[in-house]
């Protein structure tokens, strides 16, 4: 039984890295513009199968690294086309608009890549059992962790050392300030938006390798992806990192003792945070907006 | 618009609305298409009872469609085998549900409150999702039927005959609509409209804003399971995409296009949006793109509505 649970903890806390990756992309670009980007998980499909048909060519290391930029390249697009024109506008308006990419996503990759499943083929010394004595793990498990972990570090780096970092922090403190001192918001929201997505191109190519390509891996993600933000508390991307991480845990928990429960108990969670601790677990004070 | 002119509209749109199983085939169309224009209507319009007319934007109305349409389902299949009654059970646990998750987000506001209900409407779809042995799970509830009316001098056979469930559809429409417009304009909704325009002031004004937004979050959604419940009745059928969140997206979507600010609005929105799905869907397998492709063509281009748009014209 304990060594069930470890598994499963383990496996939960897996599961919640990646949340925490997709839902990092999501906090940075709601707090910076307050757009809700519900074609999240449709950037990730993208990415996802970027990478699938670019393998042939380039190679699993190579799609690993040029997949998620070409899609946060379609990203900056989707943002200088699109999303830049309801800035300022009701958020009901992006929200919707969002809405409806990831409707023309989804079918979309169902178009141009079919409907059934494909597999996504990892290096072989990848997917070998580290160990089958205690419990299941395959390498690539790991070497999700350990990317996730790089990717996660090279993002706080970039927020917290960097000029484009500093100034996207300000930005979302008080945009009208950096702007006045200078700053072009409007390339400072664009390439925010673009590492957002690049979060989730890389998300998506990670997703592939463990559960497959199909059209609607997107969507199946982005719901627990702001359970994790409203969980860790909006404004704080630390929050979003430690929320993805618990209901990865919580779920891997709960599959042990109720499995039918697994995909509910993350929002049990929610409702839970939002009883005890309204503003989420990092959350600003006063910051219900 | 002036008073002469509203009530020409409001007679116009009920003329329509009573005679369209007469006109519907004629143009192509059918009496259970009128229904779903009926029920999704309704929805809209209890949606935009918040959305409109309090400015709290919910994305998860598609929850309380659900519920109201499982709770309906699971009474004739498993309860009694009455349709009055299982429209009550179905909104009253639609009803519940929305008291007990509007006082957990209550504070929320804007995007926040937003991404709360999104997450909050998918609770219930995982549960029907996964509790096969009660409801169906994936494959939805099916092995039961709507069940005639027996009034004290007739019966009416609603399951048989088409019209007959549209005139009675049209009826609960009639009476939440009706209840509907008489609260907006009472002094609760001339309140909320308050809250919409100015929270800070409302405020200060001694209004209990968090007491006033439950309300309606609970009052609007009271209807979206009216009219969830309407939908199982009208489909003999439900499954966990009544309670998904591309259904609380149409929802918005039909709300905006028809225009928020108008009591017709939704109506007209969701008309357009049954009509535009029925056609696409028969003609493409591609019909998400289509309908994908419509949500931002409106956000960009027909913000203010159909009905915002004609309103604006006849002030010009």
């Amino acid at each position: 039984m304990s060594q069930l649970l470890f598994f499963n903890v383990f496996n939960g806390l897996i599961v919640g890295a990646f949340y925490a990756l997709m839902a990092l992309g999501l906090s940075l670009i709601l707090n910076l513009s307050g757009v809700i980007n519900f074609a999240h998980g449709g950037f990730l499909a993208i990415g996802a199968y970027l990478a699938y048909t670019l393998m042939p060519y380039v190679g699993f290391w190579g799609a690993l690294v040029v997949a998620p930029v070409l899609t946060a390249a379609i990203g900056l697009l989707v943002e200088r086309v699109l999303i830049r024109r309801l800035y300022g506008r009701d958020p009901l308006y992006s929200l919707l608009l969002t809405f409806g990419l990831a409707y023309v996503f989804e079918d979309g990759t169902r178009y141009i890549w079919g409907a059934q499943s494909l597999p996504y083929p990892i290096p072989s010394w990848l997917t070998t059992p580290l160990s089958t004595e205690y419990f299941f793990l395959t390498g690539y498990r790991l070497f999700m962790v350990a990317l996730v972990g790089i990717a996660v570090g090279a993002l706080f780096y970039i927020l917290n050392r960097t000029r484009l970092g500093m100034r996207i922090r300000a930005g979302t403190l008080d945009l009208e300030t950096v702007s006045v001192l200078g700053v072009n918001v409007r390339i400072l929201r664009n390439l925010n938006f673009g590492l957002g997505i690049y979060l989730a191109g890389l998300a998506g190519v990670l997703a592939a390798g463990m559960l497959g390509l199909q059209p609607t891996i997107g969507t199946s993600l982005i719901m627990p992806s702001f359970v994790a933000i409203i969980v860790g508390g909006l404004g704080s991307l630390t929050g979003t990192l430690l929320g993805g991480l618990l209901i990865g845990v919580a779920s891997g928990i709960t599959t042990v003792f109720f499995p039918s429960a697994t995909e509910a108990v993350i929002y049990v969670m929610m409702g839970a945070v939002l009883l005890i601790r309204p503003r989420g677990l990092l959350g600003e004070e006063g910051r219900t907006q | 618009m002036n008073g002469i002119n509203k009530q020409t509209a409001n007679a116009l749109i009920w003329l329509m609305l009573l005679t369209m199983p007469y006109w519907m085939g004629a143009i192509g169309g059918y009496t259970e298409l009128g229904s779903r224009v009926i029920v999704l209507g309704l929805a809209a319009m209890a949606l935009n009872f918040l959305l409109g007319f309090t400015g709290v934007l919910s994305f998860g109305h598609a929850a309380y469609f659900g519920l109201g349409a499982y709770g309906t389902a699971m009474t004739i299949k498993y309860l009694v085998p009455s349709t009055p009654l299982a429209i009550l059970v179905g909104v009253i646990v639609g009803t519940i549900a929305a008291a007990i998750i509007g006082a957990l987000i209550v504070k929320r506001r804007g995007t926040y409150f937003a991404m709360v209900t999104i997450a909050f409407g998918q609770v219930f779809y995982f549960v029907a999702f996964r509790w096969n042995e009660v409801t169906g799970g994936d494959d939805g509830l099916t092995g039961w039927t709507r069940q005639a009316l027996h009034l004290g001098f007739a019966n009416i056979d609603i399951l048989g005959n088409d019209k007959a469930f549209y005139y009675l559809a049209l009826a609960v429409f009639a009476v939440a609509v009706g209840i509907m417009a008489l609260l907006l304009r009472s002094p609760f909704g001339r309140t909320l409209i308050a809250i919409r325009e100015n929270e800070q002031r409302a405020r200060f004004l001694g209004i209990a804003v968090e007491q006033h937004i439950w309300l309606a979050f609970v009052i609007s959604c009271l209807f979206a399971s009216l009219a969830g419940a309407l939908y199982a009745l009208l489909n003999n059928f439900t499954d966990p995409r009544a309670l998904r969140w591309d259904l609380s997206g149409n929802f918005v979507i039909m709300a905006v296009l028809g225009g928020m600010r108008s009591f017709w609005g939704p109506l007209v929105g969701a008309a357009i949006f049954v009509v535009l799905q029925d056609y696409v869907s028969s003609h493409t397998e591609n019909w998400m793109s289509f309908i994908g492709m419509f949500f931002v063509l409106v956000v960009l281009f027909f913000p203010r509505g159909v009905l915002g748009i004609i309103k604006r014209k006849v002030a010009q």
